[in-house]
């Protein structure tokens, strides 16, 4: 028996040695480098031919647009174009060029290097046509030189020419609302001509029917002017880049900034704790108070880019078709109790359908606080008498990030309708693979709960995709509202622009065909010594500026 | 013996051949698909047709079965629809840190339980044999994801001990010329970079290894337990042998067999329980990439994921027959 309670305490004894031998961790850190969370692997690091998030944050640190978004706003600021005017009734776009600017291969940047990438989008053939290749570039020009592929548009760009080293020329076939403000976006970043060609940039093919790159260019040598270099990326471990000592403007002041591939949230937050990674993207909400209860830690908050919000079909002998019973719905959806209760403190109740941070927002839209009094008047005085039957559908199996708990969302909406004068009949379906195409297709109800998280930062993006033409979703017509869209969306002129998407939201929340409600803040977690991090509304991160400890 | 290896070789074709087409029907049993994974709001009739057609979704399933079939002839396991890359070129990256990791929980398992089952029968009816048996049927049913956590909450996030996640620190620049770490790490002579591999196996390995460990204790206890009372063992021992040679020659050799047996089949379910293991640590190996792409429904990748970790286990099964002449010099195939 003592024999036994020795080698028991040997052997803790040893597991003890192990374990503070092991003291050392994770958290060893040498600085000037920040270490990253994201939520996954990039897909390529050519930006031109990626739509995700994950990509976009690792290009978007080496390469840059004519134009960017000022850190932490949806503002449109110079970046490697210094000015810029439109001609030919906003069908040609001159560009003055930075100088001085080099590619990360020592080659310059200068006009020929702008039209070789804009002649490199245009003129892609075969597999590179297919929407999961060039997802951004048929989303903003439409189509190709030689459209291969059944459904591509008419192509909006014309052709692109070098007025000088440091001046170009982008011609238009026809005045776009869209092409100026999606330059920031990072598919359409300037890259090296050179490293494009050297390493096969444009080698791709489809295999059964996915689009895959065959070149190296998109795994070892994406090459663009911006704060940092690329130097490496093992699949399922990191993506590493370095400083830039060459860059034009303010250099970093990180000398390595590691990005790693942790799927989970908890995952992520472990890390932050456990100091393997400096600071985390896509903190779950709940976490937030765990964040904040660590003294080394804080919470950054990235401004709203989606929306949640009920649907209202119309159509046919629907009473949705009578607008008291629509401003009757809008009154009777007590918005302000589902945002603050099942949000965890990062929703905030939306007033119109494209969050504040974006051109065309507007504060003098009508605006509808819980008011089940007024909602019973209306629909007294409408052709849905008080109880109004309605039938309003719920997705299950599903959490997104403008709608954390829809389960929950519907069950307090389902009440203060009834208080309103509302009879309201549950349905639900699982979000995959039913919900979504039934509220697509226009067979989800009267209402129903869906989203919207955007691409890019414009509110085509938002407005124009939903309310834009007919659409099957919401059935309604309204020629006021597509005239003002369709015009805003071809609009060149920036100040324009923006007055006709001011008109077009008031003019929504007056027909009311859905109703907003909810827009989310998303979050980030930090270590305190990391400082100015900057959250990117569109859903980036700005790495430039970033100090540690 | 060389005509019993070829047999099981070509026994693996049906084996597969039946496997591929319950995997195939299978994920497509599953409700939703890659196409509403990838679209989410975006998902609109017009759309999703389109893709359906892309993918050829819309041909009849046993059509795509043959198409698909004809690609795994051709060792073509497909492209990944979700992260576009090809999933021979993932096997290759990732295969290698499944393998580490289950060897490393094969090792803990194995080097704990074959001493602990040993000790707990020669401790019959002891306080040593109560204590091991009540362990192994707490590591039996406690669930390996559930284990994992507590593990990573107690050792890394609040002792902050050992890593949460990966299987090198980001900050380690060593090369990696087979993708096994730890031996990559030994044939550089990075012993910084080997010690921090170790670091990050212990606690992955740990939580694999927790079944197995309780397993192949109680197997080691039972099997020795009936080979301690067998005749060959009193005569060696009425011979006058020391106890230690009774113990290495008579009784830990014949109770290896059943031993090898059950540590052979939980290699094989070793691989299935790192998908929990691996995305609890953010393990990079096969099991974390096979619960994204079932996550997202991405077809090819659970068919070829699974395919390959059914290959892997039939092959491991062979060799831990194959051993069983070598163990037991008493058996012989023909």
């Amino acid at each position: 028996m003592r024999r036994i309670a020795l080698k028991f305490g040997l052997i803790a004894v040893a597991g003890g040695i192990l374990l503070a031998t092991l003291g050392l961790g994770g958290a060893s850190t040498a600085r000037p480098t920040l270490v990253y969370g994201g939520s996954a692997d990039p897909t390529y690091l050519d930006p031109a031919l990626v739509s995700d998030g994950e990509s976009f944050r690792v290009t978007a640190a080496i390469m840059e647009g004519l134009v960017y978004l000022k850190p932490g706003t949806t503002k449109v600021k110079p970046r490697l174009a210094i000015r810029w005017k439109t001609s030919g009734k906003g069908k040609i776009w001159t560009f003055w060029l930075r100088r001085g600017v080099k590619f990360h291969d020592g080659t310059p940047f200068n006009a020929s290097a702008v039209c070789f990438n804009f002649n490199r989008w245009y003129n892609w053939k075969g597999p590179f046509q297919d929407a999961s290749a060039t997802f951004y570039y048929q989303a903003i020009y439409y189509g190709f030189k030689h459209n291969e592929v059944a459904g591509l548009g008419a192509p909006l760009y014309r052709s692109c020419s070098a007025r000088g080293p440091y001046k170009v020329s982008i011609r238009l076939r026809r005045p776009s609302g869209t092409f100026f403000p999606s330059l920031v976006v990072s598919s359409f970043a300037m890259q090296s001509p050179k490293a494009l060609k050297q390493y096969g940039a444009d080698e791709g093919e489809l295999r059964n029917g996915t689009f895959v790159v065959t070149g190296s260019y998109a795994f070892s040598h994406p090459t663009g002017t911006g704060p940092f270099k690329f130097k490496s990326w093992t699949v399922g471990q990191k993506v590493e880049l370095v400083r830039n000592g060459d860059y034009w403007g303010n250099k970093a002041k990180i000398d390595r900034l590691i990005i790693r591939p942790i799927g989970t949230s908890t995952g992520r937050l472990q890390a932050l704790q456990n100091g393997e990674v400096n600071a985390y993207d896509l903190a779950a909400p709940q976490d937030a108070a765990t964040i904040r209860s660590n003294s080394k830690l804080k919470v950054i908050t990235r401004p709203p880019f989606n929306v949640a919000y009920v649907t209202i079909h119309q159509g046919g002998n629907s009473p949705m078709n009578d607008i008291k019973v629509r401003q009757a719905v809008a009154y009777g959806l007590n918005k302000q109790a589902v945002v603050s209760q099942f949000y965890f403190g990062v929703g905030k109740v939306a007033k119109e359908f494209i969050p504040p941070s974006l051109p065309g927002w507007s504060d003098k839209v009508e605006t509808y606080p819980y008011n089940p009094t007024k909602a019973r008047q209306l629909l007294n005085s409408s052709s849905c008498h008080v109880p109004c039957k309605v039938d309003f559908w719920y997705p299950t199996g599903i959490s997104r990030p403008y709608m954390p708990d829809p389960a929950r969302n519907f069950q307090a909406f389902s009440a203060s309708l009834e208080a309103s004068g509302f009879q309201v009949t549950a349905h639900s379906a699982p979000w995959r693979p039913t919900y979504v195409a039934k509220v697509n297709e226009g067979s989800a109800g009267d209402l129903n709960l869906i989203g919207w998280s955007g691409d890019y930062g414009d509110p085509d993006n938002f407005v124009g995709t939903f309310f834009k033409s007919p659409n099957p979703q919401f059935n309604f017509q309204n020629p006021a509202i597509f005239n003002v869209l369709t015009r805003a969306a071809n609009e060149a002129n920036y100040a324009k622009r923006v007055k006709l998407y001011r008109q077009a939201n008031i003019l929504i929340m007056k027909y009311l065909p859905a109703v907003p409600y909810a827009h989310s803040l998303s979050l980030l977690g930090a270590e305190k010594r990391v400082h100015n991090l900057i959250a990117e509304p569109t859903g980036g991160t700005f790495f430039q500026y970033v100090t540690v400890g | 013996m060389l005509r019993y290896v070829v047999r099981r070789l070509l026994l693996i074709v049906p084996i597969l051949l039946g496997l591929s087409i319950l995997v195939f029907f299978w994920v497509r049993a599953l409700p939703g698909s890659p196409i509403s994974s990838l679209l989410g709001e975006r998902a609109t009739p017009q759309l999703v047709q389109q893709y359906r057609e892309r993918y050829g979704f819309d041909e009849p399933v046993y059509k795509q079965y043959f198409k698909q079939l004809k690609s795994w002839a051709r060792a073509d396991f497909g492209t990944s629809i979700a992260t576009h890359r090809q999933i021979s070129d993932e096997i290759k990256q990732r295969f290698p840190a499944t393998m580490e990791l289950a060897i490393a929980a094969l090792i803990f398992a194995g080097g704990i339980g074959v001493p602990l089952g040993f000790f707990a029968a020669k401790k019959h009816g002891g306080l040593f044999d109560h204590a091991s048996l009540f362990l192994s049927l707490i590591g039996i049913s406690i669930p390996v994801f559930f284990l994992a956590i507590i593990l990573k909450y107690i050792f890394a996030v609040r002792l902050g001990w050992l890593p949460t996640v990966g299987r090198i620190s980001v900050l380690i620049e060593t090369d990696h010329p087979t993708n096994f770490y730890v031996l990559d790490a030994i044939i550089t002579r990075d012993w910084n970079a080997l010690w921090d591999v170790l670091k990050h196996l212990i606690l992955p390995a740990v939580a694999l290894g927790s079944i197995p460990l309780a397993i192949i204790t109680r197997i080691t206890r039972a099997a020795v337990l009936d080979v301690q009372n067998e005749d060959y063992v009193r005569t060696a021992r009425a011979k006058g042998l020391p106890p230690l040679t009774v113990d290495r020659r008579h009784i830990l050799r014949n109770a290896l067999l059943p031993i090898s047996t059950i540590i052979g089949l939980q290699a094989g379910l070793l691989l299935s329980g790192a998908v929990l293991t691996e995305t609890v640590f953010a393990y990079p190996g096969i099991g974390s990439w096979l619960r994204d792409a079932i996550f997202n429904r991405d077809y090819p990748v659970i068919q070829g994921g699974i395919l390959f970790i059914a290959l892997v286990f039939v092959l491991v099964n062979l060799i831990v027959d194959i051993s069983y002449a070598i163990i037991n010099p008493r058996i012989r195939y023909s």
